[in-house]
């Protein structure tokens, strides 16, 4: 039971997973950059991230390089913790069935 | 969720993982190519050196000159062929050339490269140029090495080699030239034509 409660609902989605995998190697990303290889629309994208941060998973910077807004993503240690939780249940229920 | 789902969950996360921290795309056949320039160069060096003087170099004189040219020629072919032949690589993986994965690589190959460069290039005015194949040997392992974690982890294995060649040159000064071609060479060569069948060729 203990597998089945480590499973996080709130990774429970392609887009969210992709989200936290990228920004567990990587320092930091932006929003285009998560666009690009998660090849999502704009909405999709950032509905996704709000989840994530509503949840304090994700952390969000807004700044300006030059005139352009640009919005950056990092882990928060929390959000990595559950993360490695996640991977780890996953992992687990693939050797047991 | 099925099995099958969270196999593909797992999958997907250590493809991305890969994809937006590490810059693939490097290609094998510019490291034959950067290792048969080298050769050439070493032989051309070898030539003049062993024709036109009697077994000393002088810093000063024409034959030194027309060496470091030599090298540095093999530098600039063999980093044109990489980006061209990188390029078209890219280009057939779907990769973006120039994004955060390859500028972090390039970032972390140069700062010891041109470190080591820039040393060398003091110790020469000096007159202290006995070390100086030990010391590019490193330094580039030591780029290599550095750069490894952003590119293909292969290329840090090279890196060890590459250190540890130099660290024999610097030992025995006298072998030099002949670690920097097994180096800079014959081990381009040898690890082009492995990631080459490795990676290349699928």
């Amino acid at each position: 039971m203990s597998i089945i409660t480590n499973i996080n609902k709130l990774f429970d989605h392609r887009i969210r997973l992709g989200i936290m995998s990228i920004l567990m190697v990587n320092e930091y990303a932006d929003f285009n950059m998560l666009k690009e290889l998660l090849g999502a629309t704009d909405g999709n994208l950032a509905s996704h991230t709000k989840a994530l941060e509503k949840a304090e998973y994700i952390k969000v910077e807004k700044q300006f390089i030059g005139k352009k807004p640009n919005t950056r993503y990092s882990t928060t240690a929390l959000g990595k913790a559950e993360f490695n939780k996640h991977i780890n249940a996953l992992e687990k229920l693939i050797h047991i069935k | 969720m099925k099995q099958k789902d969270y196999l593909k969950d797992i999958s997907e996360i250590k493809n991305l993982m890969n994809k937006s921290s590490r810059f693939i795309s490097l290609s094998g056949l510019s490291g034959i190519l950067a290792g048969i320039y080298a050769l050439i160069g070493a032989a051309i060096a070898y030539y003049l050196v062993d024709t036109y003087s009697s077994g000393t170099l002088l810093l000063d004189g024409w034959i030194f000159r027309t060496v470091m040219l030599v090298l540095f020629l093999v530098a600039l072919f063999s980093i044109i062929t990489g980006i061209l032949l990188t390029t078209k690589k890219a280009k057939k993986n779907g990769e973006q050339i120039w994004d955060s994965s390859s500028k972090r690589l390039i970032s972390n190959f140069l700062i010891p490269l041109v470190a080591g460069g820039i040393y060398i290039l003091i110790i020469l005015t000096q007159g202290k140029y006995g070390q100086t194949g030990g010391l590019m040997l490193i330094f580039y392992g030591l780029a290599l090495v550095s750069a490894s974690k952003y590119s293909i982890g292969d290329i840090k294995y090279l890196g060890f080699i590459e250190i540890t060649l130099g660290l024999i040159a610097a030992l025995f000064p006298g072998y030099g030239f002949w670690l920097w071609v097994i180096g800079f060479g014959i081990m381009h060569i040898i690890y082009g034509t492995i990631m080459h069948f490795k990676y290349d060729i699928k």
